[in-house]
């Protein structure tokens, strides 16, 4: 489970959080919408760790996040994350791509490295491209090598910022399917997505972020139906 | 007069062993210095991107003067100046200190340039993976950064095995200064300069052959 309560995040003088209370349970299927510079990265990175909070906090398993004695990097370990830009290693093959973490972090064997890189290369329907080098795929093929970097850590949580975002239009589609199939295998996500066809079909819930508020929360039907905030029903008009 | 050796005379096949062995001189002046001062360089390098404010005020301006003195100024500097403050060091150690440092001033800025070339993006998502910091230098930094930077350290390195020609103004006996002497003594400039010339390119050319090969290959 993952706890945030009155979470709030500054750059500088600039606050980009302001009081956030969310609880995901186990399981759930959470996508995260809302205009440019509403702070929906920012609310994942807080979640792991790649960016301090000033105030409240967020609990993970009963690991407070941001307190001074937590293991980050142990903790990390549950939180899978998928960015925007896919950044996979441009100097090791796919396979050594995903089997690095398991060896170094998680101190597998080389060879029980690969067999983990050659499962979750599988899963995202990778494997006919064990040994070729990022810049012999296609974005969309990368962002599958990138959820496959994270699936091999066997995190509980995945969290997704923006997956699609960068793909070309007809790229966008493999990797949706790849996140819908995680979310079928029962896999606890986070998205923060512009494709409101995957928010509306695929999440349990959905949260609308406004200027670093959460201004809304509810399941899909609520959100894309009868949305209570007129920022939310004001955003979906123009989105679509 | 036969048994005696002339003062002026011809170049001969001994010439040319005193040539090699001046040539694995420089060879081994340039080994020591360019290993050094890739190894300082690169902590300095890492220093100053890591823009811890001391390090950055303090470096900074010290690699900046090592790179902008001319070398020759530098060594000659220290060689006569370390005996005064009780450093009392031959040429050969003066040369390795001063081309050490200098070395190490111009690959301080190569190495920020190669952590920068990773970027913030990449870096994150190793350590969203549970790698912890030093594991993201180790494994992902220096390998894509190391790549990134390849060809301008080889052009650090080979330029500073030209430049160790300067130890010759100590009397480190390496190439330039054997040719002087050959020289001095043969009255053929041309054909001793040109030995030497064949030397030096004879040490650079393989590193710069072997370098555009791993390029190469990198490159996919
Ligand atoms: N490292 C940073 N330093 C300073 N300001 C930042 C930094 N990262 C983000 N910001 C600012 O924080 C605000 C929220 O950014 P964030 O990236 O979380 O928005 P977002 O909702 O993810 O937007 P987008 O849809 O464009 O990705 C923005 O105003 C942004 O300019
Ligand atoms: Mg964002």
């Amino acid at each position: 489970m993952i706890e945030i309560r009155s979470l709030e995040k500054y750059f500088g003088a600039l606050q980009v959080l302001k009081g956030i209370d969310l609880t995901v349970e186990k399981g759930e299927v959470l996508s995260v919408i809302g205009a440019s510079g509403s702070g929906k990265s920012t609310l994942l990175y807080c979640i792991n760790g790649l960016e301090p909070i000033q105030k409240g906090s967020v609990v993970v398993d009963g690991t407070n996040v941001h307190a001074k004695g937590t293991d980050i990097n142990k903790l990390r370990q549950k939180l899978g994350m998928v960015f925007q830009q896919w950044n996979s290693f441009p100097h090791l093959t796919a396979l050594e791509n995903v089997a690095l973490a398991p060896r170094i972090v998680k101190g597998k064997s080389r060879s029980e490295a690969r067999d983990i890189a050659e499962k979750q290369l599988l899963h995202v329907g990778l494997d006919d491209k064990l040994n070729a080098y990022p810049s012999a795929l296609s974005g969309g093929q990368q962002q599958r090598l990138a959820i496959a970097r994270a699936l091999a850590m066997e995190p509980t949580y995945m969290l997704f910022d923006e997956a699609t975002s960068a793909l070309d239009p007809e790229l966008v589609g493999e990797v949706l399917d790849t996140m819908r199939l995680l979310a079928e295998e029962g896999m606890t996500m986070i998205c923060v997505t512009h494709e409101m066809g995957f928010a509306r079909d695929v999440s349990d819930r959905v949260a609308y972020f406004h200027q670093g508020v959460m201004e809304e929360i509810g399941p899909p039907e609520q959100i894309f139906g009868e949305a209570k905030s007129e920022h939310t029903r004001k955003f979906l008009a123009n989105v679509r | 007069m036969t048994e005696t050796i002339d003062f002026f005379s011809g170049f001969g096949a001994n010439d040319l062993w005193f040539l090699a062995e001046a040539a694995l001189r420089t060879l081994w002046i340039s080994i020591l210095s360019i290993a050094a001062g890739t190894f300082l360089g690169a902590l300095c390098g890492w220093l100053i991107y890591e823009g811890k404010i001391w390090a950055t005020l303090t470096l900074t301006p010290v690699l900046d003067i090592f790179r902008s003195v001319p070398l020759i100024i530098q060594l000659v500097l220290f060689y006569n100046f370390a005996p005064i403050v009780g450093l009392n060091l031959d040429p050969f150690a003066s040369g390795v200190v001063i081309l050490t440092i200098y070395t190490a001033a111009l690959v301080a800025n190569v190495a920020r340039g190669g952590i920068e070339a990773v970027g913030r993006p990449m870096r994150r998502a190793a350590r969203s993976l549970g790698m912890s910091y030093w594991q993201d230098m180790r494994y992902v930094v220096l390998p894509i950064g190391g790549r990134a930077i390849f060809p301008s350290w080889i052009g650090v390195a080979l330029g500073v095995m030209k430049d160790s020609a300067l130890v010759s103004v100590l009397g480190y006996v390496e190439l330039l200064k054997a040719s002087q002497i050959l020289i001095t003594r043969t009255q053929e400039p041309f054909l001793i300069l040109s030995i030497a010339g064949a030397f030096y390119f004879a040490l650079s050319f393989p590193i710069s052959r072997y370098a555009a090969k791993l390029e190469e290959r990198w490159a996919q």
